[in-house]
């Protein structure tokens, strides 16, 4: 129970002055999402089939392994901040919710690293 | 977490069921929402059969019927009756809105009337809106100037720039836009929600303010105000026809705008 007034409450430690990056960038990946995403949707449809060498083979020429960088790193980036708003919304507990924000922030970067670590031992010629 | 099942002492029993008077020609059935706090029981949901051959053509009509003639301890707040006080905004065939506008016929079936939902209930149709008034009072709706007024006239303003406040200058207050709003269901102790965050805008578009960069510095919060994540829950909501999503939606526009 608190007899701090309504007001105070409503106040309470004052406006953090940031979320306009993270609203910004969410829009800005989502661009790039579209474009990666259309060219990697144009590539798969592409192959005549799936088989290991045809795509070790398509993954090794340096736009497409670029590219391919470019998606896994917009994808986590975006997902980061995806799943933060939705840790935000629910989780009310400020200690849960911090320590689940910086786990899910590990695992964003331990997954974009994963990727783009296997592109580029592809396409650097290790994964033959 | 955020909780999605209400509190034990919180969920809805059946309750009594008030019969229409024999004779009766043209009977609606209203299931309506009852707490009563010093009962120290459950809420229940009441049913009353209302003779719409002598009750008036809107909802609030016939709460207040039922008020006079069939049961005095339903409790709801109303005044004006003709949609412009937000008193009698509640719950009313699963959408947010106010019982003095809303025609008893537009409804299906069975009329059934909550109170704004995921508000604190003091009784019956009656929610707690402290917290909501203290939003709204936080993001200073009132003229904040530095230039002195004119000694000898009111401040002027273009037809042009009225017209940019005259739809949010239409707010009645009511709450059916921010009780409608899931984000605000969560986070109401940091989202300021709709109604205040257009009051805001409302502000911030003034040509005669000059308290523009301070009032975005007060929303710029990733509670505050980008707990917005376009539902439409409010515009969808508002009994007034206005349209607070698009009023956050410029908000953060230009709180990105000032950026570049």
């Amino acid at each position: 129970m608190s007899l701090r007034s309504p007001i105070g409450r409503v106040l309470g430690l004052g406006a953090a002055k940031e979320g306009v990056e993270h609203w910004w960038m969410q829009r800005v990946t989502a661009v790039g999402l579209v474009l990666l995403g259309v060219w990697f949707l144009v590539s798969l449809l592409r192959f005549d089939d799936l088989s290991y060498a045809l795509v070790t083979a398509w993954l090794e020429k340096p736009t497409n392994a670029v590219l391919m960088i470019l998606l896994v790193a917009t994808a986590a980036y975006h997902s980061k901040l995806g799943v933060q708003v939705v840790v935000e919304d629910y989780i009310a507990n400020k200690g849960v919710k911090i320590a689940v924000m910086v786990l899910l922030n590990f695992v964003h970067v331990a997954l974009a690293a994963l990727g783009i670590f296997a592109v580029l031992r592809i396409a650097f010629g290790a994964g033959a | 977490m955020a909780q999605f099942r209400l509190p034990p002492n919180s969920r809805v029993v059946a309750g009594k069921t008030f019969k229409a008077p024999a004779g009766a020609k043209n009977v609606r059935v209203f299931k309506i929402y009852r707490f009563d706090p010093e009962s120290g029981e459950n809420p229940r949901v009441d049913t009353y059969e209302v003779d719409m051959a002598t009750c008036g053509p809107m909802v609030l009509d016939a709460l207040i019927k039922i008020k006079n003639e069939i049961d005095s301890t339903l409790t709801f707040r109303r005044s004006c009756r003709e949609g412009i006080c937000g008193s009698c905004a509640m719950n009313i065939d699963g959408k947010n809105t106010l019982a003095c506008t809303k025609a008893t016929e537009d409804i299906k079936g069975e009329v059934k009337i909550y109170p704004l939902p995921h508000m604190p209930v003091i009784k019956d149709l009656v929610p707690d809106l402290t917290n909501f008034y203290a939003q709204y009072a936080s993001v200073k709706p009132w003229l904040q100037t530095r230039t002195p007024a004119p000694p000898d006239r009111e401040r002027l303003q273009s037809k042009e720039d009225q017209e940019k406040i005259d739809r949010p200058s239409a707010c009645i207050l009511c709450a059916c836009c921010s009780t409608a709003c899931p984000s605000y269901w969560w986070n109401s102790d940091r989202y300021l929600g709709p109604a205040a965050l257009l009051a805001a805008y409302r502000w911030i578009i003034d040509t005669r303010d000059e308290a523009t960069g301070e009032r975005l510095d007060a929303l710029e919060d990733p509670f505050r105000l980008y707990r917005c994540h376009t539902i439409m829950n409010c515009t969808e909501a508002c009994p007034k026809d206005l349209n607070p999503a698009r009023a956050i939606a410029e908000i953060k526009k230009m709180i990105a705008e000032r950026r570049h």
